[in-house]
Order: C-alpha cells, then sequence, then structure tokens
C-alpha cells in the first residue's frame, strides 16, 4: 500500500495540472500568494507613508529627494540595511537570537490570510473557516514571542527589559481585545470574518432598514471597536503604547543588538501587522468592504451594490489605509505612557469595560428574543449600562481610600522644587 | 479514500509528532530553562496541529491560545524575570545518579504502558466520531447542556485561581 | 488513516518524557512544565479516543466524541489556573530565600 501511494507520488499524473487541482495544490499556492505578496510589497509603501504623513503632521518636510515625493526613500534605506553589516554580539544566545526576527515577522502574516478582501469567495483567501476569529486571537498572541525572545537572547539588561515589559503589556491587552471580539461575535452569531461583513450589511440595529448595521455604529459594537482599536495599538507595540522599544529609557529596548537586515524584519514585522490590525478593524467593526452604510438595493439604486462588489478589494484597501493612517496620527498625537498607567489602563479600565460590554451584548439579545422588537434589546442595553455605570461609581467610593495610595505611586522627581514654567507666567 | 491522499495524512502525522517528540525530549534535555520553554512552545504548537488532523479545530485553536499564547508567555516572563533578578539560581549541578535513575524508569514505564495499552490497540484505524464533531457549535452545544455544571465549577476554579494569585504577588493587602 | 496507536504511543512518550523530567530535573519551573507537558499528553489521548471512540462504549460516537473533548477543555482551565497560582508561589519562595532549587524546599516552615 505505502510503495503504491509513493510510486503515485513521483507519477506524472499527480504532477499535471488536473492532479495537482484535485490535490488542491495550486489553489493553496494562489491563495498563498495572494495573502503574503500584498502585504509583503505594501510595507515599504506604508514605511513612507508614515515618514510623510508624520511630517506632515510636525511640520516638517520628510523624505523627498529619491524618486518622485521621496517614494524611493524605503527602497533605498532597505538596499542600505542589506549592505550594512551584519553585527553578531559574542555574548549572545545565537540559536534564540536568529530565531526571534523571524519569529516576530511570523504572526502578521499569518494574519493575513483572514482579511475578506471582497464578496468573491477567492477574496477571502485562506481562513474562510469556522473559527475565523478565533484563528486572529490565537496567531495574534503568539506575536509576543519574537520580542521576548529578542529581549532575551540579546544579553543586555535594556533590552530584557523590553521584552518584560512586552510580554506583561502583550498578555494584559490581550484579554480586553479578546472580549471585546466576543462581544462582536455574540452580536453577529458568526465566527467567520465573511459571515461578520455579512452580518453587517443588514439593517441598522435590526430596525432601520436602508442603513447598514456595521458595528461601530451600533452601541456595544462601538464599545468594542474602541477597546479593540486600543487594543490592536498596545499588541503592535505603537506609540502611546511603544514602552519595549522607548529609546529614551531603553535605548530602542528589545532590537538594540540587531543589526542591518535582522533589525529590517523587526520593522516589517511591525509595519505588516499594524495593517493586518487596521484590516481586521475593518473587517470586524466598519462593514468590511462596503463603502458607505447604505443599502443601495433598497435604497432602489442596485447599480452601486454592482459597482461596490466590482470594486470591493480596493475599498477595503482604502478603508484599511484610513486605519493605518490613524495609527500614524495617533503616535503624532499622544505622548508615551508610563508602565504603571499602562497596566491600569487595561486591566483596571478596559478589561472590566470589554466585559461589561460582553454581558450586555448578551443582554441585548436576550431582552431582544424575550419582547420579539429589537427596540426592547436597545433599551434593555442601554438600562443596563446605567446600571452597571452605577455599579462602578458605587465600587469606586467606596474603595476609594485603597486605590488612593496606588495612584500617586510614581516616580517623583526633584521634590521640593517648584516647576518653572518656560513660558513664564501664564 | 485514494492511496496518495493517505500517504499525505500519514506523513504530516509523522512530521508532526515527530518534532512533538523531539521537543518533549528537548524540554528534559535542553540545561538552559528557556531553551527548555522554547521546546515546551513548539511541542504544544504541534499538538495543536495534531488536534487539527483529528478534526478537533476548536480544540486546537482553544490549545493555542491557552497554551502557547498565555500559560507559555508566563512561564517564559517568570524565567526571565528570575535570570533578571539573579542568573545563577537557574543553573543545575550535575547529578549522574538521578539521571541514570529517571531515565530507566522512564524506559521501564514506557514499556510496561505500551505493552498493556497500545498492543490491543494497535488494529484501531477507522474513525468513529462525526468530521464536523469538533465545530464550535457541537462543542458549545455540549457545553452549555450536557456539561454546565463542571463548566460552572471550572469558572469558579478560575476565580479562586485569580484571587490566589492575586494574593500571592501582592507583598502587602 | 494514521492508526490510533500513533496518537497514543506518542501520547505516551511525551508523558514518560514528562515523568523522567520532574525526576530528574531540580529547576522547579521546569518540572512545572514538565507537569504541563503530562498534561498536554494526557489531552491528546483524550481527543484520539473521542475521535476514533468508542472502543469499551455504550453510548453513541458522538456521546463519546463530546466527553472526550469536553474533558480536554476542563483539563486546560484546570492548567490555567495551576500555572497563575503555581508561578505565583514560586515567585513567593524566590522573594523570600533567593534561591530556588527543589532541594532546598524541603522544609515545612520557611
Amino acid at each position: 500500500m505505502v510503495w503504491d501511494a509513493i510510486r503515485r507520488f513521483f507519477s506524472y499524473e499527480f504532477w499535471s495540472y488536473e492532479g495537482l487541482q484535485n490535490h488542491g495544490v495550486w489553489g493553496a499556492i494562489a491563495r498563498v500568494v495572494i495573502v503574503v505578496l500584498p502585504i509583503l510589497m505594501l510595507v515599504p509603501g506604508l514605511i513612507w507613508w508614515e515618514r510623510r504623513l508624520l511630517s506632515w503632521m510636525q511640520d516638517r518636510i520628510g523624505p523627498n529627494r529619491v524618486g518622485p515625493f521621496g517614494l524611493l526613500q524605503t527602497i533605498a534605506d532597505g538596499v542600505k540595511l542589506f549592505l550594512k553589516e551584519d553585527i553578531t554580539p559574542t555574548a549572545v544566545d545565537k540559536l534564540i537570537y536568529f530565531t526571534a526576527p523571524a519569529l516576530a515577522l511570523f504572526p502578521a502574516f499569518a494574519l493575513g490570510g483572514t482579511l475578506p478582501w471582497g464578496p468573491n469567495k477567492y477574496l477571502t483567501p485562506i481562513a474562510d473557516v469556522n473559527i475565523g476569529i478565533l484563528y486572529v486571537l490565537a496567531v495574534s498572541s503568539l506575536g509576543v514571542y519574537g520580542i521576548v525572545l529578542a529581549g532575551y537572547a540579546s544579553n543586555n539588561k535594556y533590552s530584557l527589559m523590553g521584552g518584560l515589559r512586552s510580554s506583561a503589556q502583550l498578555i494584559s491587552y490581550e484579554l480586553a481585545m479578546g472580549m471585546a471580539l466576543a462581544g462582536a461575535v455574540l452580536a453577529s452569531g458568526s465566527l467567520t470574518m465573511t459571515g461578520m461583513v455579512h452580518f453587517q450589511e443588514g439593517p441598522w440595529l435590526g430596525m432601520v432598514k436602508g442603513v447598514q448595521n456595521w458595528l461601530i455604529l451600533t452601541p456595544y459594537g462601538f464599545v468594542a471597536a474602541l477597546i479593540f482599536a486600543i487594543c490592536a495599538i498596545a499588541e503592535t507595540n505603537r506609540a502611546p503604547f511603544d514602552l519595549p522599544e522607548a529609546e529614551n529609557e531603553l535605548i530602542a529596548g528589545y532590537h538594540t543588538e540587531y543589526s542591518s537586515m535582522k533589525f529590517a524584519v523587526f520593522f516589517m514585522g511591525e509595519y505588516a501587522a499594524m495593517f493586518v490590525f487596521s484590516g481586521i478593524f475593518t473587517a470586524v467593526f466598519c462593514g468590511g468592504y462596503h463603502a458607505l452604510p447604505i443599502d443601495w438595493t433598497f435604497a432602489g439604486l442596485p447599480i452601486v451594490d454592482t459597482a461596490n462588489s466590482v470594486a470591493a478589494g480596493f475599498i477595503f484597501l482604502g478603508k484599511v489605509a484610513f486605519f493605518f493612517s490613524c495609527f500614524i496620527w495617533l503616535r503624532a498625537t499622544l505622548p508615551r505612557l508610563r508602565y504603571d498607567q499602562l497596566m491600569s489602563l487595561g486591566w483596571r479600565s478596559l478589561l472590566p469595560l470589554a466585559v461589561a460590554n460582553f454581558m450586555l451584548v448578551g443582554v441585548w439579545i436576550v431582552a431582544a428574543d424575550v419582547y420579539k422588537s429589537e427596540m426592547a434589546g436597545l433599551v434593555a442595553y442601554l438600562i443596563g449600562f446605567a446600571v452597571m455605570f452605577g455599579v462602578y461609581l458605587l465600587v469606586k467610593r467606596a474603595s476609594a481610600d485603597r486605590f488612593e495610595g496606588m495612584e500617586n505611586r510614581g516616580v517623583v522627581m526633584n521634590t521640593g522644587v517648584e516647576p518653572v514654567s518656560l513660558l513664564g507666567e501664564v | 479514500m485514494p492511496p496518495t491522499d493517505e500517504l499525505a495524512k500519514l506523513t504530516l502525522f509523522g512530521a508532526l509528532a515527530g518534532v512533538a517528540a523531539l521537543s518533549a525530549v528537548g524540554v528534559v534535555a535542553f540545561g538552559n530553562a528557556v531553551r527548555s520553554a522554547l521546546c515546551l512552545i513548539a511541542n504544544f504548537f504541534c499538538l495543536a496541529f495534531l488536534y487539527f488532523t483529528l478534526n478537533a479545530e476548536l480544540l486546537g485553536i482553544t490549545q493555542v491560545i491557552v497554551y502557547t499564547g498565555a500559560i507559555m508567555v508566563l512561564f517564559l516572563f517568570v524565567i526571565m524575570l528570575l535570570n533578571f533578578g539573579s542568573p545563577q539560581f537557574l543553573k543545575e549541578p550535575p547529578d549522574y545518579l538521578r539521571k541514570g535513575i529517571g531515565i530507566l524508569f522512564g524506559v521501564v514505564l514506557f514499556g510496561l504502558i505500551s505493552s498493556q495499552v497500545l498492543m490491543p490497540l494497535a488494529k484501531v484505524k477507522a474513525t468513529t466520531a462525526p468530521d464536523d464533531y469538533g465545530a464550535p457549535q457541537q462543542i458549545g452545544l455540549s457545553l452549555f447542556t450536557t456539561y454546565v455544571w463542571p463548566f460552572e465549577v471550572a469558572s469558579i476554579l478560575l476565580l479562586i485561581g485569580i484571587v490566589g494569585s492575586i494574593m500571592l504577588a501582592k507583598r502587602k493587602i | 488513516m494514521v492508526p490510533l496507536a500513533g496518537y497514543l504511543g506518542l501520547g505516551l512518550f511525551m508523558f514518560t518524557m514528562g515523568v523522567v523530567g520532574v525526576m530528574i530535573r531540580r529547576n522547579p519551573i521546569v518540572i512545572f512544565m514538565c507537569i504541563e507537558l503530562m498534561l498536554n499528553s494526557v489531552n491528546l489521548t483524550f481527543v484520539a479516543f473521542a475521535r476514533y471512540g468508542s472502543v469499551t462504549h455504550h453510548g453513541s460516537g458522538i456521546q463519546s466524541a463530546m466527553a472526550g473533548q469536553m474533558i480536554v477543555i476542563f483539563v486546560m482551565a484546570v492548567a490555567a489556573a495551576e500555572v497563575a497560582v503555581g508561578l505565583g508561589i514560586i515567585m513567593a519562595i524566590f522573594r523570600l530565600r533567593k534561591s530556588i532549587d527543589i532541594d532546598d524546599m524541603s522544609l515545612l516552615r520557611g
């Protein structure tokens, strides 16, 4: 039996086009190419866009010398990184040191397969299976390893601090992200990406026909989207949550000891992860490949729907680009959090809010089911939110004296010295 | 089922099982705790894919989320924290007698159980469960009907675990 | 199809490695990891039996399949709680004694 199978494996029929089609190999290769190639090719563009946009926001010019608008600057940087000397410090743990960048790159590309680029099934490449969202959570939770291991292997106290901070940060924010996504899953009743996009085509709040039910436009979805967005920024280690690579505290943290192309791999992984998280946000909360939250068929213009499905991929890309720009916007706007602020935000604000939201989605569904009307669900949700907020205030007041000591912990510099305003008296 | 498909399945199982077995050896054999943890991560990752080959999709993905994504990160965190404080405490002095006895015991255990359990079950090849038995719908249905009491007990256990770990971690209550 | 014995053999091997690890290692964190290895080997055995099922089972195939998967979920929950508390204990011991060698922890009162 085994010999027969081996002979078959080396036969012409197995490797001919029909044979491969039967085994799904061509299909698999095509899908992987569809997934990985765009992300790989987009990364230089994303880096260029970040630098240009950031310099515009900061009233600078930014890279504008190489190519039109400086478009080829990233390519030039890549060539430079390729040609630079690749330094491996002597005291590093070599095996782990070389594995870490690869591990940092892996999750972003593995997640790329979950993005639904359009209504056609060939545009939802890989993970359109019944565990799609769980796959997102699972793979994004692997993102921590590249950073932690890089920090450990570098044999450098600052890098290790970066790795430790990163692991604590990612564990904390993963929970809130999972609960936020769970709320969205509970509302849409589907675990697949395409199913969630399809759910968002329905009437708004289940009541208003003609408007699409984008989750970000619903009360529970808005809360979940807010939490998810904050957690996505923390998961990708972007400002204001970039403590693992804080350059003024940790000399760039976990990638201090990495030079030339290995550093570039970390860099690529970060940008690919930002792109992919923007894509997941678009798909789960912002209607996926639909341009506007309007049901054109109901409005009497089915032609617009057709146009939308033709241009689906580009619309999706445009939305992703918008949310990617929001990442950059936040970086330009917000200062970095202190470590205890970061932990406090994750554990004492986002996680309780996400759990409360998750429970209230359940309340909505049960109320809508019992009273046979979505309006009852909305009312129940709002009442529930008010009750939870009241409980929160009561708990906060009851434990105010205990939290007081915690809030004030932090570094107090220059005690006894009045802060001097550089602008004089205001 | 065509034989090539069969071969592909056997190859896949062989590769996953081989990596899992090797990394299980690595957990015990590596002197460095971080490498042991890395081997364990590889092992758990392979186990997740073995669950996929058994059509238990939800369990496989839960394995990645719970073990690879949370538990092993905690392990790495603690190892690195201890390493950060005082690296010399993670070194182990060699003890050949202990190693010899341990390995001998392991061989005996393996031989005993495999002769008593694996031999009678060697002929079992056909699967009996339906292909979609590992789907989230099926598991959810089962978890919230037949197994609702164990489920609640598990949630209480987790709550106790949370409270306990917080009490352990706080220096001053 | 892959025979059931393949999965069981792998599970048995992992379990044995876990037992050997607990016996020969002295670092409590590695011992803890070996315990996790044993738990996972048992999980693999449960899932394999769930899929191949009803060798000695009286009910229908789907029932035994569900039972096998449920126990895996509960084992995962227990393991998560165990790790949270266990690593907390190890950290507490380390804070108290500045050493985590397992052979030094033979006293009931520190």
